[in-house]
């Protein structure tokens, strides 16, 4: 019996179709802005102003506090201003806009695609180095890497669990870099355990890509203390509890992280990213970026800058398919839907997917039957149907008391319910009013 | 071209289930049952069930256009799985008028009086049923005798019936069990009852299709049938010249039908499988204390009412196991 987490989960239909095309380099882009706020914590602070020429991989804005990351130039040009550019959702955030001029990268980069193994470096060395590359939460989570490798005072990592679960349907990036990249990951995979003086590692992949497990497997034998785990498909297994839970039978106690159970994870992009920053000096500037959706001409998996507008993106896949009713950046769970195509990519896209108007629209709501559905689906033990009344009916310590904090908002209870009831809209309301009221408390 | 864009929050994919879908997998379920009571009482099965679904929808849609004033849901299926479940539960040769008043009971006070479809906390069919149990006594209990039973008669008593009337007289069941059908009959169903709840094969087949496509769960037919099963062997291991075995209590008196087709009722039970289980032994040991100790020979029908009104405190009481566990 193949590994899972135990409670909840829902299997949506995979429709991973570009799985079997190779990654891609997407053509440079002629303007990029970039985002000073591309992770969670403190935005980045430029160091760089109007008029000033950039290299690839040079700095231009620097880590804001201890939760926030470095962000690298992804093209070489000319900086042609710091200006508000609306974010996916419409409202201005602060970027960085570069006009391309060639592609004049960092001498200090090592561009060969030799595979380099050894490492001299200690661990806090590869930690400062992962902090200095601006390395984030690849999965979509966007949280710095640096941080979760330094345990709060008292607290000591056992395992490090590499995410190459991508349990979000369509999406294929993860799949693609595990079968192109697999030594870069696994020796990725040695420096973060180093980082972290751990062991073992644990690197768990969903069956639905046997190419992925059977590879990593094999080469996973010639490094020490990392294992490959095969898992049964089942979303949300890529969410940081689920996946440790179902990797290591450990359960994370609600309200606390990973590391209270002696765990750290980390997605195979990241490693990846981990890989080329201490290897190949290579700041994180780029990544993979699945462009999918059912009437896609051509679904595929391309190397892009980070700063590259998802509408170039769409162009370079065959155009945005006539019959497209929201275009989403990341995965149709919990992936955000676009307000307009010139948002740029940043760290944290792991897809851009376009569904069809008929899909896209919402069915009508109908009266809650009670069929309990939402409660067997929910990986968090969560009761759906009541947190969404309590919600409604502004019953915060009842949503407290009932766990509202707990929910990963994996939207398998909206997917599954039968009365097609927004069940997660109002669960993000609820938890935002009742983590406001925490925080009054706590002040 | 951007305002032609949907923008809204995940997840943006949605299951091709549906409340419709559901409701009409428990109308195919229940067509096995149906199939058989036209075999064994004829075209009147097949007169009361078409009735009792055209009242109910009927009704739902009056009450919703021109007394709510709100849009009519009678699409959704469950005004019609209402309207057969009640002619289920009613002898095959009912007049037309009781039908007509038992529907406007379900709909009207067992459904919308609480708000309509889910939010009901009786079984609306149910309420249908007992209220014209009471209300007609002499009609809901004389059943129309199975074709080829052998028998001239017209009506035909239930095997409950005349166990309970052997009992009164206090005869042994030694004694009676000469006039009961046999296990066989009880379980293909050629004997008297209600309309939908003579065969428990024909039920027991629905149920299987409900539990293969999701409708229900083990939980609470498990529940149910076991825990009748339990109190019933325990009397008739005691004195199985006064208690009959257990078995009987389960092919007969619409154990089947309230098991699996009325108990699990998905508004009007419990949400979580350990709840289901909990309701579902309430209502066997109260089915069991009404048929061993009562003057209903049946009783799961009062069984189920009961064990619904204390659904919203079983909801309260038994949580899902929370990950990460309990603070
Ligand atoms: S979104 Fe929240 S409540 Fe809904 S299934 Fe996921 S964890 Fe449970
Ligand atoms: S899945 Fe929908 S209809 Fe079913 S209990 Fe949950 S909210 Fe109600």
């Amino acid at each position: 019996m193949l590994k899972t987490f135990k409670l909840g989960g829902i299997h949506p239909p995979e429709n991973k179709f570009s799985a079997g095309q190779a990654i891609q380099i997407a053509e440079l882009p002629k303007v990029v802005s970039i985002p000073v706020a591309q992770h969670i914590g403190t935005p980045s602070v430029p160091v760089v102003a109007k008029g000033d020429k950039v290299k690839v991989g040079q700095l231009i804005a620097k880590s804001g506090g201890f939760v926030s990351a470095n962000i690298h130039s992804s093209v070489s040009g000319t900086v042609a201003k710091l200006d508000l550019v609306p974010d996916s959702l419409g409202y201005p955030k602060q970027a960085i806009i570069i006009n391309v001029d060639g592609d004049e990268w960092l001498e200090t980069i090592d561009r060969s695609d030799a595979l380099v193994k050894e490492c001299d470096l200690d661990g806090p060395s590869i930690v400062q180095k992962v902090n200095e590359s601006g390395i984030v939460g690849m999965g979509g989570a966007t949280f710095p890497t640096h941080v979760k490798l330094v345990p709060p005072k008292g607290m000591k990592a056992e395992y490090l669990l590499i995410n190459g679960v991508e349990c979000e349907p369509y999406l294929t990036s993860d799949h693609r870099l595990m079968l192109e990249k697999s030594d870069e990951i696994l020796v990725g995979t040695c420096l973060l355990m180093k980082a972290l003086n751990v062991d073992k590692a644990i690197i768990g992949i969903e069956n639905n890509k046997p190419d992925a497990i059977r590879l990593m497997t094999e080469k996973a034998s010639k490094y020490k203390g990392i294992q490959v785990v095969p898992l049964k498909v089942k979303y949300p297994q890529g969410g940081e509890k689920q996946l440790i839970k179902a990797a290591t039978g450990r359960e994370v106690p609600s309200g606390a992280l990973p590391i209270a159970v002696g765990c750290v994870v980390s997605n195979v992009g990241s490693a990846f990213a981990v890989y080329e920053a201490i290897q190949k000096n290579k700041p994180l500037f780029e990544r993979v970026v699945t462009i999918t959706g059912k009437s896609v001409q051509n679904p595929a998996n391309l190397k892009v800058r980070i700063g590259t507008p998802v509408s170039e993106l769409i162009t370079a896949v065959g155009g945005l398919p006539e019959d497209t009713g929201k275009v989403i950046s990341g995965g149709p769970m919990m992936g955000k839907a676009l307000a307009n195509m010139e948002v740029p990519v940043t760290k944290g896209t792991s897809g851009i997917l376009m569904i069809p108007a008929k899909e896209a629209r919402r069915n009508e709501v109908q009266p809650c039957i009670r069929c309990s559905r939402c409660v067997s689906a929910c990986p968090m033990g969560l009761e759906p149907y009541l947190l969404m009344t309590v919600a409604e009916k502004n019953l915060l310590e009842r949503a407290e008391s009932e766990r509202i904090m707990d929910c990963i908002e994996c939207g398998s209870c909206s997917y599954t319910c039968p009365a097609s009831r927004p069940l997660l809209d109002y669960i993000r309301f609820g938890k935002s009013r009742v983590g406001a009221l925490i925080r009054a408390r706590k002040n | 071209m951007s305002n032609l864009i949907t923008v809204s929050p995940s997840p943006h994919v949605h299951t091709d289930e549906s409340v419709q879908k559901i409701m009409y997998r428990v109308v195919v379920a229940m067509i096995p049952a149906l199939v058989w009571s036209v075999v064994v009482f004829g075209f009147d099965a097949l007169r009361v069930t078409m009735i009792a679904i055209a009242a109910s929808v009927g009704f739902e849609y009056l009450v919703q256009r021109y007394i709510m004033k709100v849009k009519p849901s009678v699409t959704d299926g469950s005004a019609l799985i209402t309207g057969m479940l009640l002619a289920f539960n009613v002898p095959a040769n009912l007049p037309w008028w009781i039908i007509i008043i038992g529907a406007f009971v379900s709909i009207g006070i067992g459904k919308l009086s609480f708000g309509g479809l889910g939010t009901n906390i009786f079984n609306p069919a149910l309420v249908g049923r007992v209220f014209l149990l009471i209300s007609f006594p002499v009609q809901m209990t004389s059943y129309p005798a199975p074709a080829g039973s052998g028998v001239d008669a017209v009506t035909a008593p239930t095997p409950l019936g005349l166990l309970k009337e052997g009992l009164m007289n206090g005869q042994p069941i030694s004694e009676i069990a000469g006039n009961l059908p046999a296990a066989t009959d009880l379980l293909m169903g050629t004997t008297g009852g209600s309309l939908g709840e003579i065969s428990a094969l024909m039920l027991i087949i629905g149920g299987i299709y409900m539990l293969i496509r999701k409708v229900i769960t083990w939980h609470t037919p498990v529940a149910v049938l076991g825990s009748m099963f339990v109190v019933a062997a325990i009397f008739w291991m005691i004195d199985p010249e006064a208690y009959i075995g257990p078995a009987y209590h389960l092919l007969t008196g619409g154990a089947m039908l309230g098991a699996i087709f009325m108990a699990t009722d998905m508004v009007s039970s419990p949400m979580t499988g350990k709840g289901q289980l909990i309701y579902g032994v309430g209502i066997g040991a109260i089915t069991m204390s009404i048929r061993l100790f009562g003057a209903y020979p049946e009783g799961i029908s009062f069984a189920i009412l009961i064990m619904n009104a204390f659904t919203p405190l079983i909801n309260n009481a038994v949580k899902p196991k929370r990950f990460g566990g309990m603070k």
